[in-house]
């Protein structure tokens, strides 16, 4: 009985803890988000309300009308569309180097190497380049360099789930009569359908949520929705209230990718080093 | 890896391959797997190499904001690199930064994944709620702390008044004292729960027989937790402390939000740095000598650490 109590007691300190680290980490989201339903009187008083008496969504509506959710959308092309370039390009190179060892492991690991360099280092000669190319500020110059930023990780982890799979269907295929890309497309995408999926969310995220190269190449026509927020910095505090409405735009998108691909998250953060 | 182990069966695989493409010889096929990589090297060498040597050129060069001198004036830029004290204090930053935040993400993931690893009710829960400061935009976080530690309207202050008795007024983003631990708390925030995640998924592998074993035998649990558990989440953590160090060394976006490098340059990070330099006040060939400087430090760094840990496959 007595070890009983004590195991109970173990176990009411435990979830307290638990519940008092996840109010932590999560406080400052509610803040944010709570901010972006309060009238700007209720920002401004002291001390601060911690509960809105009422949720008001006219932050939001003064974004769309003044045309600054625009830069959301302009976010949802670029990371889209340098998603769906960087699956399409990192996954066939993925299938040779896993299938062919195309270039050994040195080739792999130069591809890898590539996603460590800091991206203030490329985007200095990146954007000298895209001034000469007249790319600064258009959709294919932020497109490219996203897609080519991305291409180490999806190459990487498309590799792992690439290897998961048994050769030995792609082999009867071939033998059956298949063509190499037939194989491709009828026999290893769908076997790692999964693996494409969480790969793709990922990448759409990281282009998503990417801020130094979209301040350095975005001006005025494809503003992402990450420089827009700053664009609110350091002026009068009465841009709180976009600040707060812009950030949420564009962290809800990422929230609902999340729970959408909960059981490959940890695969996909560790760079494959964790298999869930 | 299941192919470095298994060549026979690889080798197979090549070999029915190859027997399969009797059929259709075309240049497609017998360069198949060339082809396959080629368009991504192609913009890998486009993103990775084509700067790498432009920066090395123009770093030679005498391009300033005033005048567009393409001549090479030698080593003149890497002299004025030498000197520069900014240069210097912001990969200082940067390291302070890296030495503070690295190690309290790695313990605390580690103690918060202990304390989730055996059931709790609501664990599920739990976990998928703290995995949310991870995929926001660091932009956004550093919004969001602001928001946080505005001195009169944020709760910050009004928590530590409460705790205090007293009202305070602590300028986090503006106190030369304050600026540090403000950056180092939303830095810790958002990544911490991914040192959690990572090391939970390691430990969950962990060999329970082993921990019995131990146990049986009467091990204390720092025993067991050197003999047994570290060396078996080693790998995981390795890796999280690589993935985490590099985006500690390459520090951008939340100290842009919450300081932009200051009061003065006190924290401005070598990012900040190169980002000034280059996009404020066009220091064009100084830029690029900074960005050179970088590459070199990190690629050191980086074959030093995997050197260590052995990761290379």
């Amino acid at each position: 009985m007595r070890t009983k109590g004590r195991q109970a007691l173990r176990q009411t300190f435990r979830f307290a803890a638990a519940s008092a680290i996840t109010l932590f980490f999560l406080f400052p989201i509610y803040w944010l988000f709570m901010i972006s339903f309060k009238t700007a009187d209720e920002i401004y008083t002291y001390p601060p309300v911690w509960w809105p008496k009422s949720l008001q969504f006219n932050n939001y509506v003064v974004l769309f009308k003044d045309g600054d959710a625009i830069t959301v959308w302009n976010s949802l092309v670029i990371a889209s569309a340098s998603t769906v370039l960087a699956m399409l390009l990192g996954t066939i190179c993925a299938y040779s180097l896993a299938r062919y060892k195309t270039g050994g492991d040195n080739l792999s690991n130069w591809i890898i190497s590539q996603r460590m360099v800091p991206p203030i280092a490329v985007v200095f000669p990146i954007f000298l380049l895209y001034v000469y190319l007249g790319w600064v500020d258009t959709y294919i110059g932020i497109i490219l360099l996203y897609t080519a930023f991305n291409l180490p990780y999806v190459i990487w982890m498309m590799r792992g789930y690439i290897q998961d799979i048994p050769r030995s269907l792609e082999e009867s295929a071939l033998i059956d009569g298949c063509t190499r890309w037939q194989v491709i497309w009828k026999v290893v995408f769908p076997m790692c359908r999964a693996g494409l999926f969480a790969t793709a969310i990922f990448t759409f995220v990281f282009a998503w949520n990417e801020f130094l190269f979209a301040l350095v190449l975005t001006r005025t026509e494809v503003t992402t929705y990450t420089v827009q927020v700053t664009h609110y910095f350091g002026g009068q505090s009465n841009f709180w209230t976009k600040i707060a409405a812009m950030s949420v735009l564009g962290t809800l998108p990422v929230f609902i990718a999340v729970v959408l691909m909960q059981r490959y998250l940890v695969r996909g953060i560790s760079l494959g080093a964790v298999k869930g | 890896m299941q192919a470095a182990n298994c060549p026979n069966i690889f080798d197979n695989f090549e070999s029915n391959l190859n027997l399969s493409s009797r059929h259709h010889n075309g240049f497609v096929d017998r360069n198949f797997k060339q082809l396959l990589v080629a368009p991504s090297i192609f913009l890998l060498l486009l993103v990775g190499v084509f700067p790498l040597l432009y920066l090395i050129m123009v770093s030679f060069q005498g391009i300033t904001m005033t005048e567009n001198n393409t001549d090479f004036v030698g080593l003149q830029n890497y002299a004025y690199l030498v000197k520069d004290k900014r240069m210097w204090l912001a990969l200082g930053h940067t390291m302070i930064f890296l030495v503070i935040a690295l190690p309290i993400e790695l313990l605390l993931g580690l103690a918060m994944a202990q304390l989730f690893l055996e059931k709790l009710p609501g664990r599920q829960v739990f976990i998928a709620l703290l995995v949310l400061p991870v995929v926001i935009s660091p932009i956004v976080a550093g919004a969001t702390w602001s928001l946080m530690f505005d001195n009169r309207f944020g709760p910050i202050n009004q928590i530590i008044g409460w705790l205090m008795g007293k009202e305070v007024v602590l300028l986090w983003t503006f106190n030369p004292h304050l600026v540090y631990p403000a950056i180092l708390v939303a830095e810790i925030w958002q990544w911490t729960p991914f040192m959690f995640l990572l090391l939970l998924a390691a430990l969950a592998n962990v060999d329970k027989s082993q921990l019995e074993a131990a146990a049986i035998d009467g091990a204390g649990y720092w025993r067991t937790f050197r003999k047994i558990v570290l060396p078996s989440i080693w790998p995981v953590m390795a890796i999280a402390l690589l993935i985490r160090a590099l985006d500690l060394f390459r520090l951008f976006d939340v100290v842009w939000a919450l300081t932009q490098g200051g009061p003065g340059t006190m924290t401005e990070t070598i990012s900040m740095f190169t980002y000034v330099q280059g996009f404020r006040q066009f220091e064009t060939s100084y830029t690029a000598a900074v960005a050179l400087l970088i590459i070199v430090l990190l690629s050191v760094a980086l074959i030093w650490a995997l050197r260590r840990v052995e990761l290379s496959r």
